[in-house]
Protein backbone atom coordinates (compact mmCIF):
# COMPACT_ATOMS: atom_id res chain seq x y z
CA UNK A 1 0.00 0.00 0.00
CA UNK A 2 1.60 3.27 -1.06
CA UNK A 3 2.55 5.65 1.72
CA UNK A 4 0.74 8.42 -0.20
CA UNK A 5 -2.56 6.75 0.67
CA UNK A 6 -1.82 6.92 4.38
CA UNK A 7 -3.89 9.98 5.16
CA UNK A 8 -7.12 8.90 3.43
CA UNK A 9 -6.68 5.47 4.99
CA UNK A 10 -6.29 7.08 8.40
CA UNK A 11 -9.49 9.01 7.84
CA UNK A 12 -11.43 5.95 6.70
CA UNK A 13 -10.07 3.96 9.66
CA UNK A 14 -11.20 6.64 12.07
CA UNK A 15 -14.64 6.63 10.43
CA UNK A 16 -14.75 2.85 10.81
CA UNK A 17 -13.89 3.08 14.51
CA UNK A 18 -16.69 5.56 15.11
CA UNK A 19 -19.19 3.59 13.02
CA UNK A 20 -18.35 0.35 14.82
CA UNK A 21 -18.16 1.60 18.38
CA UNK A 22 -19.80 4.94 19.03
CA UNK A 23 -23.23 3.50 19.75
CA UNK A 24 -24.11 6.18 22.25
CA UNK A 25 -25.15 8.02 19.06
CA UNK A 26 -27.37 7.15 16.14
CA UNK A 27 -24.80 7.47 13.36
CA UNK A 28 -25.84 8.74 9.93
CA UNK A 29 -23.69 8.88 6.85
CA UNK A 30 -24.17 12.56 6.14
CA UNK A 31 -22.64 15.99 6.28
CA UNK A 32 -23.90 18.37 8.96
CA UNK A 33 -23.64 22.17 9.02
CA UNK A 34 -24.97 24.66 11.54
CA UNK A 35 -26.01 28.28 11.87
CA UNK A 36 -27.63 29.96 14.87
CA UNK A 37 -27.75 26.67 16.72
CA UNK A 38 -29.79 24.98 13.98
CA UNK A 39 -28.33 22.16 11.92
CA UNK A 40 -28.86 20.87 8.41
CA UNK A 41 -28.29 17.15 8.02
CA UNK A 42 -27.28 16.26 4.45
CA UNK A 43 -27.27 12.51 3.84
CA UNK A 44 -26.21 11.27 0.47
CA UNK A 45 -24.57 8.34 -1.21
CA UNK A 46 -21.01 8.90 -2.44
CA UNK A 47 -20.82 10.99 -5.59
CA UNK A 48 -23.90 13.11 -4.90
CA UNK A 49 -21.88 16.25 -4.27
CA UNK A 50 -22.48 16.34 -0.51
CA UNK A 51 -18.88 17.08 0.41
CA UNK A 52 -18.49 19.75 -2.26
CA UNK A 53 -21.68 21.42 -1.10
CA UNK A 54 -20.60 21.16 2.52
CA UNK A 55 -17.15 22.58 1.72
CA UNK A 56 -18.72 25.49 -0.14
CA UNK A 57 -21.26 26.29 2.57
CA UNK A 58 -18.75 26.35 5.44
CA UNK A 59 -17.05 29.25 3.67
CA UNK A 60 -20.38 31.09 3.43
CA UNK A 61 -21.40 31.49 7.04
CA UNK A 62 -22.19 27.91 8.05
CA UNK A 63 -20.20 26.09 10.74
CA UNK A 64 -18.82 22.65 9.95
CA UNK A 65 -20.29 20.10 12.32
CA UNK A 66 -19.18 17.12 10.25
CA UNK A 67 -18.50 16.36 6.60
CA UNK A 68 -19.03 12.62 6.99
CA UNK A 69 -21.08 11.49 9.96
CA UNK A 70 -23.96 12.88 11.96
CA UNK A 71 -23.65 11.94 15.62
CA UNK A 72 -27.21 12.05 16.89
CA UNK A 73 -27.44 12.01 20.67
CA UNK A 74 -29.60 9.12 21.85
CA UNK A 75 -30.47 10.63 25.19
CA UNK A 76 -31.18 14.22 24.08
CA UNK A 77 -32.99 13.50 20.85
CA UNK A 78 -32.58 16.27 18.33
CA UNK A 79 -29.07 17.14 19.46
CA UNK A 80 -26.25 16.51 17.01
CA UNK A 81 -22.60 16.51 18.02
CA UNK A 82 -19.62 17.66 15.93
CA UNK A 83 -17.11 15.35 14.36
CA UNK A 84 -15.06 18.27 13.15
CA UNK A 85 -12.25 17.12 10.87
CA UNK A 86 -10.63 18.21 7.61
CA UNK A 87 -13.15 17.99 4.80
CA UNK A 88 -12.49 15.06 2.50
CA UNK A 89 -12.82 15.97 -1.19
CA UNK A 90 -12.54 13.75 -4.21
CA UNK A 91 -11.70 14.12 -7.86
CA UNK A 92 -13.31 17.14 -9.53
CA UNK A 93 -14.49 18.59 -6.21
CA UNK A 94 -10.90 19.31 -5.29
CA UNK A 95 -10.48 21.54 -8.34
CA UNK A 96 -13.82 23.27 -7.79
CA UNK A 97 -12.96 24.18 -4.22
CA UNK A 98 -9.40 25.21 -4.98
CA UNK A 99 -10.74 27.62 -7.60
CA UNK A 100 -13.56 28.91 -5.44
CA UNK A 101 -11.66 29.31 -2.20
CA UNK A 102 -8.10 30.24 -3.15
CA UNK A 103 -7.25 31.00 0.47
CA UNK A 104 -8.23 27.50 1.64
CA UNK A 105 -5.44 25.06 2.54
CA UNK A 106 -5.30 21.55 1.14
CA UNK A 107 -2.96 18.69 1.89
CA UNK A 108 -1.16 16.90 -0.92
CA UNK A 109 -3.43 14.78 -3.07
CA UNK A 110 -3.50 11.03 -2.90
CA UNK A 111 -4.05 9.60 -6.34
CA UNK A 112 -5.24 6.17 -7.43
CA UNK A 113 -6.98 5.41 -4.18
CA UNK A 114 -10.08 3.26 -4.62
CA UNK A 115 -12.11 6.46 -4.52
CA UNK A 116 -9.88 8.21 -7.05
CA UNK A 117 -8.08 11.43 -6.18
CA UNK A 118 -8.50 12.39 -2.54
CA UNK A 119 -7.47 15.52 -0.72
CA UNK A 120 -8.40 17.13 2.59
CA UNK A 121 -9.32 20.76 3.09
CA UNK A 122 -8.29 22.43 6.29
CA UNK A 123 -11.15 23.64 8.46
CA UNK A 124 -11.25 27.19 9.78
CA UNK A 125 -9.86 27.31 13.34
CA UNK A 126 -13.00 29.06 14.58
CA UNK A 127 -15.02 25.93 13.66
CA UNK A 128 -12.50 23.63 15.30
CA UNK A 129 -12.67 25.76 18.45
CA UNK A 130 -16.38 24.99 18.65
CA UNK A 131 -16.05 21.25 18.18
CA UNK A 132 -17.59 20.53 21.56
CA UNK A 133 -20.62 22.66 20.81
CA UNK A 134 -23.66 20.66 19.73
CA UNK A 135 -26.55 21.86 17.58
CA UNK A 136 -30.24 21.04 17.13
CA UNK A 137 -31.36 19.33 13.94
CA UNK A 138 -33.80 21.49 11.98
CA UNK A 139 -33.56 20.47 8.34
CA UNK A 140 -32.78 17.33 6.39
CA UNK A 141 -31.60 18.09 2.86
CA UNK A 142 -30.78 15.36 0.35
CA UNK A 143 -28.35 16.97 -2.12
CA UNK A 144 -27.73 15.91 -5.66
CA UNK A 145 -25.34 17.69 -7.96
CA UNK A 146 -26.84 17.71 -11.47
CA UNK A 147 -25.02 19.46 -14.36
CA UNK A 148 -26.84 22.56 -15.51
CA UNK A 149 -29.61 22.32 -12.92
CA UNK A 150 -30.78 25.49 -11.18
CA UNK A 151 -30.61 25.29 -7.40
CA UNK A 152 -33.99 24.07 -6.17
CA UNK A 153 -35.47 22.69 -2.99
CA UNK A 154 -38.39 20.26 -3.19
CA UNK A 155 -40.33 19.08 -0.17
CA UNK A 156 -39.85 15.44 0.66
CA UNK A 157 -42.27 13.61 2.90
CA UNK A 158 -41.07 12.85 6.41
CA UNK A 159 -41.93 9.18 6.04
CA UNK A 160 -39.89 8.89 2.87
CA UNK A 161 -37.06 10.89 4.38
CA UNK A 162 -37.02 8.66 7.43
CA UNK A 163 -36.65 5.53 5.33
CA UNK A 164 -33.79 7.14 3.41
CA UNK A 165 -32.11 8.18 6.66
CA UNK A 166 -32.41 4.61 7.98
CA UNK A 167 -30.63 3.40 4.84
CA UNK A 168 -27.87 5.88 5.61
CA UNK A 169 -27.54 4.90 9.29
CA UNK A 170 -24.42 2.93 10.19
CA UNK A 171 -25.71 1.41 13.40
CA UNK A 172 -29.44 1.18 12.76
CA UNK A 173 -29.36 -2.60 13.22
CA UNK A 174 -27.53 -2.35 16.51
CA UNK A 175 -30.03 0.12 17.94
CA UNK A 176 -33.07 -1.91 16.94
CA UNK A 177 -36.41 -0.50 17.98
CA UNK A 178 -34.73 2.36 19.82
CA UNK A 179 -33.14 3.47 16.56
CA UNK A 180 -36.50 3.50 14.83
CA UNK A 181 -38.08 5.57 17.58
CA UNK A 182 -35.22 8.00 17.57
CA UNK A 183 -35.34 8.47 13.82
CA UNK A 184 -39.09 9.11 13.97
CA UNK A 185 -38.46 11.77 16.61
CA UNK A 186 -35.58 13.39 14.69
CA UNK A 187 -37.49 13.53 11.43
CA UNK A 188 -40.51 14.92 13.26
CA UNK A 189 -38.44 17.96 14.24
CA UNK A 190 -37.20 18.63 10.72
CA UNK A 191 -38.34 19.97 7.39
CA UNK A 192 -37.06 17.61 4.71
CA UNK A 193 -36.09 18.48 1.14
CA UNK A 194 -34.49 17.14 -1.97
CA UNK A 195 -31.96 19.63 -3.34
CA UNK A 196 -30.62 19.71 -6.86
CA UNK A 197 -27.96 22.21 -7.90
CA UNK A 198 -25.07 22.80 -10.23
CA UNK A 199 -23.74 26.14 -9.01
CA UNK A 200 -22.31 26.57 -5.54
CA UNK A 201 -23.19 30.29 -5.57
CA UNK A 202 -26.84 29.49 -6.16
CA UNK A 203 -26.70 26.79 -3.51
CA UNK A 204 -25.33 29.26 -0.95
CA UNK A 205 -28.25 31.61 -1.70
CA UNK A 206 -30.82 28.87 -1.26
CA UNK A 207 -29.32 27.75 2.02
CA UNK A 208 -29.22 31.36 3.24
CA UNK A 209 -32.97 31.47 2.83
CA UNK A 210 -33.65 28.10 4.49
CA UNK A 211 -34.99 29.59 7.73
CA UNK A 212 -37.51 31.57 5.72
CA UNK A 213 -38.79 28.71 3.59
CA UNK A 214 -42.46 28.23 4.35
CA UNK A 215 -43.25 24.80 5.62
CA UNK B 1 -0.65 2.57 27.00
CA UNK B 2 2.51 0.52 27.21
CA UNK B 3 2.75 -3.14 26.40
CA UNK B 4 5.03 -5.40 28.39
CA UNK B 5 5.29 -6.15 32.07
CA UNK B 6 3.49 -3.53 34.07
CA UNK B 7 0.81 -3.20 36.69
CA UNK B 8 -1.96 -3.65 34.12
CA UNK B 9 -1.16 -7.19 33.04
CA UNK B 10 -3.82 -9.03 34.98
CA UNK B 11 -6.17 -6.08 34.85
CA UNK B 12 -9.23 -7.92 33.55
CA UNK B 13 -8.80 -10.71 36.09
CA UNK B 14 -8.18 -8.23 38.89
CA UNK B 15 -11.26 -6.15 38.19
CA UNK B 16 -13.62 -8.98 37.24
CA UNK B 17 -12.68 -11.53 39.89
CA UNK B 18 -9.78 -10.19 41.94
CA UNK B 19 -11.83 -7.67 43.86
CA UNK B 20 -10.09 -4.63 42.42
CA UNK B 21 -12.42 -1.64 42.55
CA UNK B 22 -13.14 -0.19 39.11
CA UNK B 23 -13.90 3.15 40.71
CA UNK B 24 -10.20 3.80 41.11
CA UNK B 25 -9.15 3.20 37.49
CA UNK B 26 -7.44 5.86 35.42
CA UNK B 27 -8.57 6.40 31.81
CA UNK B 28 -5.44 4.63 30.56
CA UNK B 29 -6.31 1.67 32.73
CA UNK B 30 -9.86 1.71 31.42
CA UNK B 31 -8.51 1.62 27.88
CA UNK B 32 -6.46 -1.49 28.68
CA UNK B 33 -9.28 -3.10 30.62
CA UNK B 34 -11.71 -2.63 27.74
CA UNK B 35 -9.14 -3.88 25.24
CA UNK B 36 -8.51 -7.00 27.29
CA UNK B 37 -12.23 -7.58 27.76
CA UNK B 38 -12.90 -7.11 24.07
CA UNK B 39 -10.21 -9.57 23.03
CA UNK B 40 -11.50 -12.10 25.56
CA UNK B 41 -15.12 -11.58 24.38
CA UNK B 42 -15.93 -10.47 27.87
CA UNK B 43 -17.19 -6.93 27.31
CA UNK B 44 -20.87 -7.50 27.97
CA UNK B 45 -20.13 -9.77 30.90
CA UNK B 46 -17.70 -7.28 32.38
CA UNK B 47 -20.37 -4.63 31.96
CA UNK B 48 -22.98 -6.66 33.82
CA UNK B 49 -20.50 -7.55 36.58
CA UNK B 50 -19.67 -3.87 37.04
CA UNK B 51 -23.33 -2.98 36.95
CA UNK B 52 -24.08 -5.45 39.72
CA UNK B 53 -21.43 -3.80 41.87
CA UNK B 54 -22.76 -0.35 41.01
CA UNK B 55 -19.55 0.53 39.21
CA UNK B 56 -21.01 0.99 35.73
CA UNK B 57 -23.13 4.07 36.45
CA UNK B 58 -20.17 5.86 38.04
CA UNK B 59 -17.65 4.90 35.35
CA UNK B 60 -16.21 7.71 33.22
CA UNK B 61 -18.44 8.71 30.32
CA UNK B 62 -16.66 6.98 27.47
CA UNK B 63 -15.95 3.60 29.08
CA UNK B 64 -19.53 3.63 30.29
CA UNK B 65 -20.83 4.26 26.77
CA UNK B 66 -18.59 1.52 25.38
CA UNK B 67 -19.75 -1.04 27.94
CA UNK B 68 -23.41 -0.05 27.56
CA UNK B 69 -23.12 -0.55 23.81
CA UNK B 70 -21.64 -4.01 24.39
CA UNK B 71 -24.61 -5.00 26.56
CA UNK B 72 -27.03 -3.66 23.95
CA UNK B 73 -25.27 -5.60 21.21
CA UNK B 74 -25.64 -8.86 23.14
CA UNK B 75 -29.27 -8.20 24.02
CA UNK B 76 -29.97 -7.57 20.34
CA UNK B 77 -28.17 -10.72 19.37
CA UNK B 78 -30.20 -12.79 21.81
CA UNK B 79 -33.43 -11.49 20.31
CA UNK B 80 -32.24 -12.45 16.83
CA UNK B 81 -30.93 -15.80 18.08
CA UNK B 82 -34.27 -16.79 19.55
CA UNK B 83 -35.97 -15.93 16.28
CA UNK B 84 -33.38 -17.91 14.36
CA UNK B 85 -33.94 -20.93 16.59
CA UNK B 86 -37.65 -20.67 15.81
CA UNK B 87 -36.82 -20.80 12.09
CA UNK B 88 -34.71 -23.91 12.64
CA UNK B 89 -37.48 -25.49 14.68
CA UNK B 90 -39.91 -24.86 11.86
CA UNK B 91 -37.48 -26.37 9.38
CA UNK B 92 -37.10 -29.54 11.46
CA UNK B 93 -40.70 -29.92 12.54
CA UNK B 94 -41.33 -33.07 10.50
CA UNK B 95 -37.99 -34.71 11.15
CA UNK B 96 -38.60 -37.63 13.48
CA UNK B 97 -35.65 -37.09 15.78
CA UNK B 98 -34.77 -35.34 18.98
CA UNK B 99 -32.57 -32.34 18.34
CA UNK B 100 -30.23 -30.94 20.97
CA UNK B 101 -29.12 -27.36 21.23
CA UNK B 102 -25.56 -27.11 22.49
CA UNK B 103 -23.53 -24.40 24.20
CA UNK B 104 -24.62 -20.79 23.79
CA UNK B 105 -27.80 -21.64 21.93
CA UNK B 106 -28.87 -23.90 24.77
CA UNK B 107 -27.96 -21.35 27.45
CA UNK B 108 -30.10 -18.69 25.78
CA UNK B 109 -33.01 -20.99 24.89
CA UNK B 110 -33.13 -22.40 28.41
CA UNK B 111 -32.56 -19.05 30.11
CA UNK B 112 -29.52 -20.29 32.02
CA UNK B 113 -27.28 -17.80 33.86
CA UNK B 114 -24.47 -18.69 31.45
CA UNK B 115 -26.48 -16.90 28.73
CA UNK B 116 -25.81 -13.54 30.35
CA UNK B 117 -23.55 -11.37 28.23
CA UNK B 118 -22.78 -14.21 25.88
CA UNK B 119 -22.36 -13.78 22.15
CA UNK B 120 -22.17 -16.62 19.69
CA UNK B 121 -21.11 -16.87 16.10
CA UNK B 122 -23.14 -19.94 15.19
CA UNK B 123 -25.84 -22.31 16.42
CA UNK B 124 -24.73 -25.77 17.55
CA UNK B 125 -27.11 -28.68 17.11
CA UNK B 126 -26.73 -32.37 17.87
CA UNK B 127 -28.64 -35.37 16.55
CA UNK B 128 -27.99 -39.12 16.24
CA UNK B 129 -25.54 -39.98 13.46
CA UNK B 130 -28.17 -41.88 11.48
CA UNK B 131 -30.33 -38.75 11.43
CA UNK B 132 -27.67 -36.39 10.08
CA UNK B 133 -28.70 -36.89 6.45
CA UNK B 134 -32.38 -36.26 7.08
CA UNK B 135 -31.71 -33.18 9.20
CA UNK B 136 -29.27 -31.81 6.68
CA UNK B 137 -31.84 -32.23 3.92
CA UNK B 138 -34.55 -30.50 5.93
CA UNK B 139 -32.21 -27.62 6.67
CA UNK B 140 -31.22 -27.47 3.00
CA UNK B 141 -34.88 -27.09 2.05
CA UNK B 142 -35.11 -24.19 4.49
CA UNK B 143 -32.06 -22.45 3.04
CA UNK B 144 -29.00 -23.69 4.95
CA UNK B 145 -26.27 -24.80 2.56
CA UNK B 146 -22.88 -26.30 3.11
CA UNK B 147 -20.17 -23.88 1.99
CA UNK B 148 -17.53 -26.57 1.84
CA UNK B 149 -16.79 -27.33 -1.81
CA UNK B 150 -13.70 -29.40 -1.39
CA UNK B 151 -14.33 -33.13 -1.52
CA UNK B 152 -11.44 -33.91 0.80
CA UNK B 153 -12.64 -31.55 3.50
CA UNK B 154 -16.18 -32.92 3.25
CA UNK B 155 -14.87 -36.45 3.72
CA UNK B 156 -12.59 -35.38 6.57
CA UNK B 157 -15.53 -33.97 8.44
CA UNK B 158 -18.01 -36.74 7.79
CA UNK B 159 -15.66 -39.65 8.33
CA UNK B 160 -13.60 -38.45 11.23
CA UNK B 161 -15.18 -35.47 12.92
CA UNK B 162 -18.05 -35.10 15.32
CA UNK B 163 -19.70 -32.50 13.13
CA UNK B 164 -20.40 -31.93 9.44
CA UNK B 165 -19.07 -28.81 7.67
CA UNK B 166 -20.93 -25.68 8.76
CA UNK B 167 -24.24 -24.89 7.08
CA UNK B 168 -24.80 -21.25 6.13
CA UNK B 169 -28.19 -19.75 5.47
CA UNK B 170 -28.39 -18.54 1.91
CA UNK B 171 -30.13 -15.25 2.76
CA UNK B 172 -29.42 -14.49 6.39
CA UNK B 173 -25.88 -15.81 6.61
CA UNK B 174 -26.51 -17.52 9.95
CA UNK B 175 -24.45 -20.65 10.54
CA UNK B 176 -25.44 -24.04 11.95
CA UNK B 177 -22.89 -26.55 13.22
CA UNK B 178 -24.55 -29.96 13.11
CA UNK B 179 -22.96 -32.51 15.45
CA UNK B 180 -23.54 -36.14 16.24
CA UNK B 181 -21.41 -36.07 19.36
CA UNK B 182 -19.38 -33.56 21.30
CA UNK B 183 -15.85 -34.71 20.54
CA UNK B 184 -14.22 -36.21 17.48
CA UNK B 185 -14.67 -39.99 17.27
CA UNK B 186 -10.95 -40.26 16.57
CA UNK B 187 -10.15 -38.20 19.64
CA UNK B 188 -8.49 -39.34 22.84
CA UNK B 189 -11.63 -38.07 24.55
CA UNK B 190 -14.19 -39.67 22.25
CA UNK B 191 -17.69 -39.60 23.71
CA UNK B 192 -20.64 -41.70 22.59
CA UNK B 193 -23.29 -39.24 21.42
CA UNK B 194 -26.07 -41.77 22.04
CA UNK B 195 -25.38 -41.64 25.79
CA UNK B 196 -25.66 -37.87 25.76
CA UNK B 197 -28.90 -37.89 23.81
CA UNK B 198 -30.37 -40.60 26.04
CA UNK B 199 -29.74 -38.45 29.12
CA UNK B 200 -30.84 -35.20 27.51
CA UNK B 201 -33.69 -33.05 28.83
CA UNK B 202 -36.34 -31.06 26.98
CA UNK B 203 -35.72 -27.33 26.97
CA UNK B 204 -39.42 -26.71 27.23
CA UNK B 205 -41.66 -29.45 28.61
CA UNK B 206 -44.24 -28.61 25.94
CA UNK B 207 -41.87 -29.55 23.08
CA UNK B 208 -40.06 -32.83 23.66
CA UNK B 209 -38.23 -32.69 20.32
CA UNK B 210 -35.99 -29.78 21.30
CA UNK B 211 -33.56 -30.75 24.01
CA UNK B 212 -30.37 -29.87 25.78
CA UNK B 213 -27.64 -31.86 27.51
CA UNK B 214 -28.34 -32.87 31.07
CA UNK B 215 -26.58 -30.58 33.57
CA UNK B 216 -23.50 -32.72 34.25
CA UNK B 217 -23.03 -33.29 30.51
CA UNK B 218 -23.35 -29.57 29.85
CA UNK B 219 -20.56 -28.86 32.33
CA UNK B 220 -18.39 -31.65 30.94
CA UNK B 221 -18.98 -30.46 27.38
CA UNK B 222 -17.86 -27.00 28.36
CA UNK B 223 -14.70 -28.44 29.89
CA UNK B 224 -13.76 -30.75 27.03
CA UNK B 225 -14.66 -28.23 24.33
CA UNK B 226 -12.36 -25.64 25.77
CA UNK B 227 -9.30 -27.86 25.77
CA UNK B 228 -9.82 -29.82 22.60
CA UNK B 229 -10.57 -26.96 20.26
CA UNK B 230 -7.12 -25.45 20.31
CA UNK B 231 -8.27 -21.85 19.86
CA UNK B 232 -8.13 -19.85 23.05
CA UNK B 233 -9.56 -16.54 21.90
CA UNK B 234 -12.66 -17.33 23.87
CA UNK B 235 -10.97 -19.53 26.48
CA UNK B 236 -11.69 -17.23 29.36
CA UNK B 237 -15.26 -16.80 28.19
CA UNK B 238 -15.78 -20.56 27.95
CA UNK B 239 -14.27 -21.07 31.39
CA UNK B 240 -16.65 -18.51 32.79
CA UNK B 241 -19.55 -20.30 31.08
CA UNK B 242 -18.57 -23.45 32.90
CA UNK B 243 -18.19 -21.65 36.20
CA UNK B 244 -21.63 -20.08 35.93
CA UNK B 245 -23.13 -23.42 34.92
CA UNK B 246 -21.46 -25.09 37.91
CA UNK B 247 -22.65 -22.49 40.38
CA UNK B 248 -26.17 -22.72 39.02
CA UNK B 249 -26.46 -26.50 38.90
CA UNK B 250 -24.94 -26.97 42.35
CA UNK B 251 -28.04 -25.19 43.61
CA UNK B 252 -30.67 -26.72 41.30
CA UNK B 253 -29.43 -30.33 41.08
CA UNK B 254 -29.21 -32.31 44.33
CA UNK B 255 -26.01 -34.33 44.59
CA UNK B 256 -24.52 -32.50 41.61
CA UNK B 257 -20.83 -32.97 42.48
CA UNK B 258 -21.25 -36.69 43.02
CA UNK B 259 -23.04 -37.02 39.66
CA UNK B 260 -20.45 -34.87 37.90
CA UNK B 261 -17.54 -36.95 39.14
CA UNK B 262 -19.32 -40.20 38.31
CA UNK B 263 -20.24 -39.05 34.81
CA UNK B 264 -16.72 -37.80 34.17
CA UNK B 265 -15.45 -41.28 35.02
CA UNK B 266 -18.11 -42.94 32.89
CA UNK B 267 -17.36 -40.77 29.83
CA UNK B 268 -13.59 -40.80 30.52
CA UNK B 269 -13.45 -37.01 30.67
CA UNK B 270 -11.61 -36.79 33.99
CA UNK B 271 -8.59 -34.97 32.58
CA UNK B 272 -10.47 -32.10 30.88
CA UNK B 273 -12.61 -31.72 34.00
CA UNK B 274 -9.49 -31.56 36.13
CA UNK B 275 -7.90 -28.85 33.98
CA UNK B 276 -11.08 -26.79 33.87
CA UNK B 277 -11.66 -26.96 37.63
CA UNK B 278 -8.04 -26.11 38.33
CA UNK B 279 -8.24 -22.88 36.35
CA UNK B 280 -11.73 -22.02 37.56
CA UNK B 281 -10.46 -22.16 41.11
CA UNK B 282 -7.23 -20.36 40.23
CA UNK B 283 -9.09 -17.47 38.59
CA UNK B 284 -12.54 -17.26 40.08
CA UNK B 285 -12.29 -18.69 43.57
CA UNK B 286 -13.03 -21.84 45.50
CA UNK B 287 -15.70 -24.00 43.95
CA UNK B 288 -15.02 -27.59 45.01
CA UNK B 289 -16.59 -28.50 48.36
CA UNK B 290 -14.07 -29.88 50.85
CA UNK B 291 -15.79 -33.25 50.95
CA UNK B 292 -15.07 -33.76 47.24
CA UNK B 293 -11.58 -32.33 47.15
CA UNK B 294 -9.87 -35.70 47.22
CA UNK B 295 -12.03 -37.06 44.42
CA UNK B 296 -11.33 -33.99 42.29
CA UNK B 297 -7.61 -34.30 42.93
CA UNK B 298 -7.80 -37.90 41.73
CA UNK B 299 -9.00 -36.67 38.31
CA UNK B 300 -5.58 -35.23 37.57
CA UNK B 301 -3.17 -36.76 35.05
CA UNK B 302 0.32 -37.72 36.25
CA UNK B 303 2.41 -34.93 37.74
CA UNK B 304 4.61 -33.88 34.76
CA UNK B 305 1.61 -33.57 32.44
CA UNK B 306 -0.45 -31.84 35.10
CA UNK B 307 2.25 -29.24 35.77
CA UNK B 308 2.96 -28.66 32.10
CA UNK B 309 -0.69 -28.23 31.18
CA UNK B 310 -1.26 -25.91 34.12
CA UNK B 311 1.67 -23.76 32.95
CA UNK B 312 0.47 -23.71 29.32
CA UNK B 313 -3.17 -23.06 30.12
CA UNK B 314 -2.41 -20.26 32.58
CA UNK B 315 -0.77 -18.39 29.73
CA UNK B 316 -3.21 -19.34 26.99
CA UNK B 317 -6.17 -18.18 29.06
CA UNK B 318 -4.85 -14.63 29.38
CA UNK B 319 -6.67 -12.08 27.22
CA UNK B 320 -5.07 -11.90 23.79
CA UNK B 321 -4.21 -8.23 24.12
CA UNK B 322 -0.82 -6.44 24.22
CA UNK B 323 -1.44 -4.98 27.66
CA UNK B 324 -2.09 -8.45 29.10
CA UNK B 325 1.17 -9.93 27.86
CA UNK B 326 3.43 -11.29 30.56
CA UNK B 327 5.46 -13.63 28.40
CA UNK B 328 4.89 -17.13 27.10
CA UNK B 329 1.38 -16.63 25.74
CA UNK B 330 2.18 -17.22 22.08
CA UNK B 331 4.28 -20.25 22.85
CA UNK B 332 1.56 -21.68 25.08
CA UNK B 333 -1.13 -21.11 22.46
CA UNK B 334 0.95 -22.77 19.78
CA UNK B 335 1.69 -25.77 21.96
CA UNK B 336 -1.96 -26.17 22.92
CA UNK B 337 -3.04 -25.80 19.32
CA UNK B 338 -0.72 -28.59 18.30
CA UNK B 339 -1.89 -30.67 21.24
CA UNK B 340 -5.53 -30.19 20.26
CA UNK B 341 -4.83 -31.59 16.80
CA UNK B 342 -2.88 -34.46 18.27
CA UNK B 343 -5.76 -35.16 20.63
CA UNK B 344 -8.26 -35.05 17.86
CA UNK B 345 -6.60 -37.54 15.54
CA UNK B 346 -4.08 -40.28 16.26
CA UNK B 347 -0.74 -39.92 14.45
CA UNK B 348 -1.45 -42.45 11.73
CA UNK B 349 -4.38 -40.32 10.62
CA UNK B 350 -2.96 -36.94 11.55
CA UNK B 351 0.23 -37.07 9.50
CA UNK B 352 -1.40 -37.86 6.15
CA UNK B 353 -4.07 -35.28 6.93
CA UNK B 354 -1.53 -32.52 7.60
CA UNK B 355 0.47 -33.47 4.53
CA UNK B 356 -2.66 -33.27 2.45
CA UNK B 357 -3.61 -29.87 3.90
CA UNK B 358 -0.14 -28.49 3.27
CA UNK B 359 -0.26 -29.78 -0.31
CA UNK B 360 -3.67 -28.12 -0.83
CA UNK B 361 -2.29 -24.82 0.42
CA UNK B 362 0.64 -24.94 -1.96
CA UNK B 363 -1.22 -26.29 -4.96
CA UNK B 364 -4.75 -24.92 -4.75
CA UNK B 365 -5.67 -26.10 -8.22
CA UNK B 366 -5.40 -29.71 -7.14
CA UNK B 367 -7.84 -29.21 -4.29
CA UNK B 368 -10.50 -31.57 -5.57
CA UNK B 369 -8.18 -34.50 -6.18
CA UNK B 370 -7.12 -36.55 -3.21
CA UNK B 371 -3.33 -36.91 -3.06
CA UNK B 372 -3.20 -39.54 -0.37
CA UNK B 373 -5.45 -42.43 -1.29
Amino acid sequence: MPVEHAFPLLEWSMNWCVAMHAHQYLLLHSAVIERNGQAVVMPAPPGSGKSTLCAGLIHAGWRLVSDEMALLDRAQVGTVWPLCRPVSLKNASIDVLRARQPEARFNSESINTNKGRVSHMRVDPSHVARMDEPAQVRWVVFPRWTPGAPAALRRRSRADSMVELAHNAFNYGHLGAAGFEQLVDVVGRCDCYDFTYSSLDEAVDVFDRLPQVLT
Amino acid sequence: MMAGPCARNGLLEDVAWGGRDAAGLSLDEWADLLGQARSAMMLARLASMLDRNERLSIAPERPKAYLTAAMEAVAGQHVRLKWEIEQIQAALRYVDSPVLLLKGGAYVAAGLPAAAGRTMSDIDLMVRPDRIGEVETALFRAGWLSQERDAYNQRYYRQWMHEIPPLTHVKRGTVIDLHHTITAPTSSFAVDGAKLIAASRPIDAADPQWRMLQPVDMVLHSAVHLFQEGEFDHGLRDLLDMDWLLQHFVVTEPGFWVQLLARAAELRLQVPLHHALHHIERLFGKRVPDVHRAAVAALAPPWPQRALMAWLLTRALRPHHPSAAQGGEEFARTMLYLRSHWLRMPLHLLVPHLVRKAWMRHFPETRDEPVVR
